[in-house]
């Protein structure tokens, strides 16, 4: 099926199985294996990416429900030479041991902050309909989808924190 | 062999000029993952497209395929084979050896119609794409033959049997120590069977060139990996390269190789097209091995005032009916703490089940449960401070073999962990903080973990740019090796980290033995070291035998290295400017490291003291961290950063051992009912709450020649055990069942009534 995909600010067209998953066309079609595949069932958010500026699992979405989508990818937030202050802050904080998990978790991260800078409430916030505080509890509540087996926890924490700044 | 006597003199690293060995800089293939630029095993581009493998799995425990029917697979669309017992291509049989000085024998896969557990890959397709490929794989139709299958190991402990070739230790007269000992504890610990949960899973992409075959897999030994197919597919080792420069975790699962690499490879060469397979979560839960349960039965009999006088530690574990795995749960107890009358030992259950095998601290990570905890309830009943009493029975040589530790900061480890946690203010009293709904109780326990060192080699390179590439069949498990080995290779050779280069995971390299047992970095650490010794050698006689060379004619004892210059005091030149020079390809050594025999003189550990602090919900029965403190003491530690990350990563494992993480097998089908991560809790980002870890200074000069230690597998040693304790201080209930769910806490609470 024809879909077309607007992939890191590139528009890509592809012609895809209706069965591969939005995973599966950004890994196995357009290269870009910075997106992992850790469960391929929502579970573990290793394959975290940006549609239209929202986190999604991009294993439990079919690739051709994202025709005329924008996604931003790994790839899209940020290469070696330019560096997203999160993966800088990743990078400092050593907020990863394998990498596997850590496409990912920065993703997720980025796509967080703004989820929270635009005030969507969480099972940890205080209030339901006010400005979001993001406490360490309020950053741990909402990183949850994405599991680290290595368990760099702290460290994610930290650096999450280094870039949102501390809570006012 | 070497001596330890050879390593006491200073050297480079331990002299650590620059100051590049203990800090902690960033991960040398940092960059690549925080852009998704690290290339694991099923991403590596192929010379040409690859097809696509799928693997279908049993789904009886044990018994016999009675037929298979693989029609409407290969009639399926873009399907290019599928192999079952039946058609696969020959290999060896299991356990044959053909090439000298293979670590591993053949493992054929699809070997025959014997099901042996639930899971077991009984076909394999190829397709043009992995949707085809799942599609057809499920259009498979296999009939069974079930046999009755021993599934269930709580129920068949009377099963178990010493394991081929162990016996019991026993030291002086445990049963009358023991029944004369005016404080008893005879209580039986279970911790369940785990998975590792790699976040990836194993994958492998193959393809061939002529009769050689190049393999990228994720496996955590790369000569492993590489015998045992080479011996499964019955060719020399040499025609077999494989690669795994990154891995997506390994935690001791992917010590082994499984069938992705097989039928990868032998589907590879069928088509004349690379191939690429991996596990699915679900496979990587029923057919990779697990920690196996143990049920552990902890008699302790003290004076009043503490001191041990009988000990005894005794496991039950399970490995597969085929296998020999155990798990040595009661080992580290050898070890722990002083006794005169003295008994441990293992015994095994033999079971359907998938293998059992090792699993990141094999041994103390499942037994430190027990006696941990153990030594917290004899607190209680002598009215000691646990830390207090674990000092009381501190030995002063091993108090198994009677020989001397290398080096043993255990107190220092406990004491400084209790101040920096504020130990003083726990209340001896369980369940007596209130926080709203919430009691709230601290415990801890110690951490021992061996330190190993095994035979390794490494090459190093140095190039006319001057720029130092060190090569290594070794593999980073996301431990860390790629950014210590440049350390080490940095600070030995005095150059910057910018001018090191570090090449691992490669069959074709020099040989390490991999990542496991937390050896991983001493091992590899010191034959790069040595590699670099080699290189200065080299380097130093290049320059004193070269005309052209400011240090020509000197004396090579009095050649030092720094700043990028080798030097004679004041004569000194760029490694770029003599290598371009006067070896204009480059210089290229080698360097090897093995164990010293005097290194068994000594009783050699890492050590730790484990603080925990837990809330217990009294409504729901639910246990939340609050905080978490480790002090660990593991010889010179390389990398701030990285050596941090590694035991609180193990810490983290603790805390999932003690509230969440276990399998279950469905004494039906002989499957494990978790086989996901929905199902199958490991700690996540909402679970850790305030946790730190330092290290104390040490340096372990019967070691290695650095003085450094694993720690790898240390922070989850004892972790639990902290948590369990908490967990009684905070509400009174005194579970022994590992993990401590909502179900049993509340059970707990409602019993006392509270
Ligand atoms: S791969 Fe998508 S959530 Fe795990
Ligand atoms: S870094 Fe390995 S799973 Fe997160």
């Amino acid at each position: 099926m024809k879909t077309t995909i607007t992939v890191n600010g590139q528009a890509r067209s592809l012609d895809l199985d209706t069965r591969t998953s939005l995973l599966d066309a950004l890994r196995e079609h357009l290269n870009l294996k910075g997106s992992k595949k850790g469960c391929d069932h929502g579970q573990c958010g290793a394959c975290t990416v940006l549609v239209n500026g929202v986190r999604i699992n991009s294993c439990l979405s079919l690739a051709v429900m994202h025709d005329g989508d924008e996604v931003t990818t790994i790839e899209g937030i940020g290469g070696e030479e330019n560096l997203h202050p999160m993966q800088q802050a990743f990078l400092e904080q050593d907020a990863f041991q394998c990498g596997y998990c850590t496409p990912g978790q920065i993703c997720s991260a980025v796509g967080m902050l703004k989820e929270a800078a635009e005030n969507w409430p969480s099972q940890a916030s205080e209030d339901l309909t006010g400005a979001i505080a993001l406490t360490d509890a309020e950053i741990r509540e909402r990183m949850s989808g994405n599991i680290c087996r290595c368990s760099a926890y702290p460290q994610i924490i930290a650096a999450i924190r280094d870039v949102a700044g501390e809570v006012a | 062999m070497s001596s330890v006597k050879d390593w006491a003199a200073p050297n480079p690293v331990t002299e650590n000029r620059s100051g590049i060995i203990g800090k902690g800089v960033e991960r040398y293939e940092g960059k690549l993952k925080v852009t998704g630029t690290a290339a694991y095993a099923y991403e590596v581009e192929p010379p040409s497209a690859p097809a696509y493998g799928y693997l279908l799995a049993a789904t009886i425990a044990k018994g016999r395929i009675t037929a298979i029917d693989i029609s409407a697979a290969e009639a399926s669309p873009g399907v290019k084979l599928v192999w079952t017992h039946l058609n696969v291509p020959k290999q060896a049989r299991r356990g044959e050896r053909i090439n000298p000085r293979s670590q591993r024998p053949a493992n054929p896969a699809l070997a025959g119609d014997r099901v042996e557990f639930f899971g077991q890959p009984v076909a394999f397709v190829a397709a043009d794409t992995w949707e085809n490929a799942r599609a057809a794989a499920n259009l498979i139709r296999v009939s069974y033959a079930a046999e009755p299958a021993v599934l269930d190991f709580r129920a068949s402990l009377d099963l178990a049997e010493m394991p081929d070739g162990e016996e019991d230790v026993l030291i002086g007269d445990f049963e009358g120590a023991y029944a004369r000992a005016p404080a008893q504890i005879d209580e039986t610990y279970f911790s369940p069977l785990q998975n590792h949960v790699q976040m990836e899973p194993c994958a492998t992409t193959a393809w061939w060139e002529g009769d050689k075959v190049t393999v990228h897999t994720s496996i955590q030994m790369v000569k492993g990996g590489q015998h045992a197919l080479a011996e499964t597919l019955a060719i020399p080792s040499e025609k077999v390269h494989l690669l795994t420069r990154y891995i997506g975790g390994g935690f001791g699962g992917k010590g082994q190789a499984y069938d992705d690499l097989t039928l990868a490879a032998l589907g590879a060469r069928a088509l004349g097209q690379p191939v690429k397979l991996t596990y699915t979560r679900q496979q990587m839960f029923q057919a990779t091995i697990h920690r196996p349960a143990v049920s552990m039965r902890v008699r302790l009999g003290a004076e009043p005032d503490g001191r041990l006088n009988a000990f005894a530690v005794e496991a039950v574990t399970h490995c597969a009916r085929s296998a020999s795995f155990v798990e040595h749960a009661a080992n580290f107890s050898r070890n722990l703490y002083a006794a005169p009358n003295r008994l441990t030992g293992h015994r095994l259950v033999k079971m359907d089940i998938p293998h059992a095998g090792p699993m990141r601290a094999p041994g103390e990570a499942s037994g430190m449960l027990s006696l941990e905890c153990a030594m917290d309830e004899l607190a209680e009943k002598l009215g000691i401070d646990p830390i207090e009493l674990r000092l009381r029975n501190e030995p002063d040589v091993d108090p198994e073999t009677g020989k001397p530790f290398s080096i043993r900061q255990l107190t220092e480890c406990l004491n400084t962990g209790a101040q920096r946690f504020g130990w003083s203010r726990r209340n001896p009293k369980p369940g007596q903080v209130r926080d709203g709904r919430w009691l709230v109780g601290m415990g801890m326990a110690a951490a021992i973990r061996g330190n190993f060192l095994l035979p390794a080699k490494a090459g190093v390179r140095i190039d006319g740019t001057g720029v130092i590439t060190l090569r290594q069949g070794m593999t980073d498990i996301g431990t860390g090796t790629y950014t210590i080995l440049a350390q080490i290779t940095a600070e030995t050779m005095g150059v910057t980290m910018d001018e090191v280069k570090v090449e691992l995971g490669d069959s074709e390299f020099p040989p390490a033995p991999g990542s496991g047992g937390q050896f991983g970095a001493a091992t590899a650490g010191s034959a790069a070291f040595e590699a670099n010794m080699n290189l200065r050698r080299a380097l130093a006689e290049l320059a004193i035998g070269d005309p052209n060379s400011p240090l020509y004619g000197g004396d090579p004892t009095y050649v030092t290295f720094g700043n990028g210059n080798i030097a004679i005091e004041n004569r000194s030149e760029s490694l770029a400017t003599l290598v371009s020079r006067a070896a204009p390809d480059g210089v290229y050594v080698e360097g090897a490291i093995s164990p010293a025999a005097d290194a068994r003189d000594y009783s050699q550990h890492t050590y730790g003291g484990h603080f925990a602090e837990v809330g217990v919900d009294t409504v729901t029965g639910e246990v939340r961290m609050r905080r978490m403190f480790g002090v660990f003491a593991a010889g010179r530690i390389l990398n701030a950063k990285t050596a941090k990350s590694q035991v609180t990563g193990g810490m983290i494992w603790g805390v999932g051992t003690a509230l969440t993480e276990g399998n279950v097998v469905d004494n039906r089908y002989g499957s494990f009912i978790n086989q996901d991560m929905a199902g199958y809790l490991v700690p996540s980002h909402a679970d850790i709450v305030d946790l730190d870890a330092i290290f104390l200074e040490e340096a372990d000069d019967k070691a290695n020649p650095m003085g450094i230690k694993g720690v790898g597998e240390l922070g989850i040693c004892g972790a639990g055990a902290a948590v369990a304790n908490a967990i009684y201080n905070a509400c009174g209930v005194r579970l022994r069942d590992f993990p401590m769910t909502p179900d049993k806490v509340l059970e707990g609470l409602m019993a006392k009534g509270l």
